[in-house]
């Protein structure tokens, strides 16, 4: 029994991490982005180790189809590098939250040539070992409110259109002038086509059986109402 | 029988408000001094309350519409009960009332997970508002309020 609990013990103790281990970035997912409104980059990091007032976080950006990257922020002895000569001019502002972990840019007034690929790399010395993560930016051209307006415009549009089909459906069977027939004119319908059968019998036993399904149907759907 | 459809309607009626509270309130991400809904994020600063359009993102459309449709379908079902309790014959089943409630909820299902599984994930933002929480109380609620009309039936 002890040496069990010993053996258990030092298992679950080799399992405890090591806490030299890697740093784990975490940035948001694809975003989407109206022309001119103001895009938030998320990053965010794990460590095993305290916070240390050496963190550093750097975005680089890389445009749609061009394989190299430009460095755009860099934070760093507590004070934020906005870009002040590339294509975001004046258009960056540290929003993040260093002290939590927080390395976000906000990147505001977007602009037609904003598509690309943002990546965000985070350090906290003396845990350095990390892979940078990326967060690709895409701008849209569909207008506010379009998508929600389509969306309630086609459900309320179907609605409407089953309603309107089904007491159609009802009006035309009443005016009998489909050859679905319901209540007293199925009793008619059932003599006809067993006098039309007479003369005929092995004729058509698949045509009696769909006969026979549809009226089933039929007062099943009586039932239901 | 009249305790039943008092208590049917009362349940419908507290799923309307729930669902319109849903919709409109804003807070279904709340953070400090920032508070987000389907519509506006606002943020609370030192020099007022700033309001600015929500994430104009498709997924943000997408649950706007599908709350919106809740309400809607919600609604349409209580005034199908209403009309299908003077008109109905003995017998009868509330198919209409029923059918209009388990489309609201399953738009209300879908609206939260969207919400859930895409919810912007800015690090101030780490608690879930309680309007967010009454939308997946609305779901549950909404589906066992269908289930109850397709039971029912009309006696006299």
């Amino acid at each position: 029994m002890l040496t069990v609990l010993a053996l258990a013990s030092v298992v679950l103790l080799g399992i405890v991490p090591d806490p030299s281990q890697a740093i784990v970035i975490y940035t948001g997912w694809e975003r989407h982005a109206l022309l001119g409104s103001d895009v938030r980059l998320s990053c965010s990091f794990f460590s095993w180790r305290w916070t240390s007032d050496d963190v550093t976080f750097s975005w680089t950006y890389r445009p749609d189809g061009s394989k190299d990257s430009i460095s755009i922020f860099h934070y760093t002895g507590g004070m934020a590098y906005v870009d002040n000569k590339g294509p975001f001019r004046d258009r960056l502002e540290f929003v993040g939250n260093p002290g939590r972990r927080d390395g976000s840019i906000l990147l505001k007034n977007l602009d037609f040539s904003d598509n690309g690929t943002f990546t965000c790399d985070a350090k906290n010395p003396p845990d350095i070992v990390g892979r940078p993560q990326s967060s690709p930016l895409r701008r849209v051209p569909i207008q506010a409110g379009v998508i929600t307006g389509a969306i309630i415009g086609v459900v309320l549009g179907l609605l409407v259109l089953i309603v309107v089909i089904y007491y159609l459906m009802r009006f035309l069977v009443a005016r009998r002038v489909f050859s679905l027939s319901v209540s007293k004119h199925g009793k008619k319908k059932k003599e006809g086509s067993q006098q039309r059968q007479g003369p005929a019998p092995p004729a058509d036993p698949s045509k009696v059986k769909a006969a026979a399904s549809e009226k089933k149907k039929q007062e099943s759907r009586k039932d239901k109402k | 029988m009249l305790l039943i459809l008092l208590g049917v309607l009362l349940l419908h009626l507290i799923i309307l408000i729930l669902l319109i509270v849903s919709t409109a309130a804003s807070a279904w991400s709340v953070g400090e001094g920032r508070n987000t809904d389907l519509w506006y994020s606002c943020l609370t600063s030192k020099d007022g309350y700033h309001c600015k359009p929500a994430i104009d993102e498709d997924w943000i459309q997408a649950v706007q519409a599908l709350m919106i449709l809740s309400v809607l379908f919600c609604f349409f079902s209580l005034i199908a009960f209403l009309f299908q309790l003077f008109k109905l014959v003995k017998g009868g089943r509330f198919f209409f009332t029923a059918i209009f409630q388990v489309f609201a909820s399953v738009f209300v299902m879908c609206a939260a997970i969207i919400y859930t599984v895409m919810s912007p994930d800015d690090s101030a933002h780490t608690q879930f508002g309680y309007a967010y929480v009454l939308a997946w109380v609305a779901f549950p609620l909404t589906l066992i309020s269908g289930l109850i009309y397709i039971i029912l039936r009309k006696k006299d």
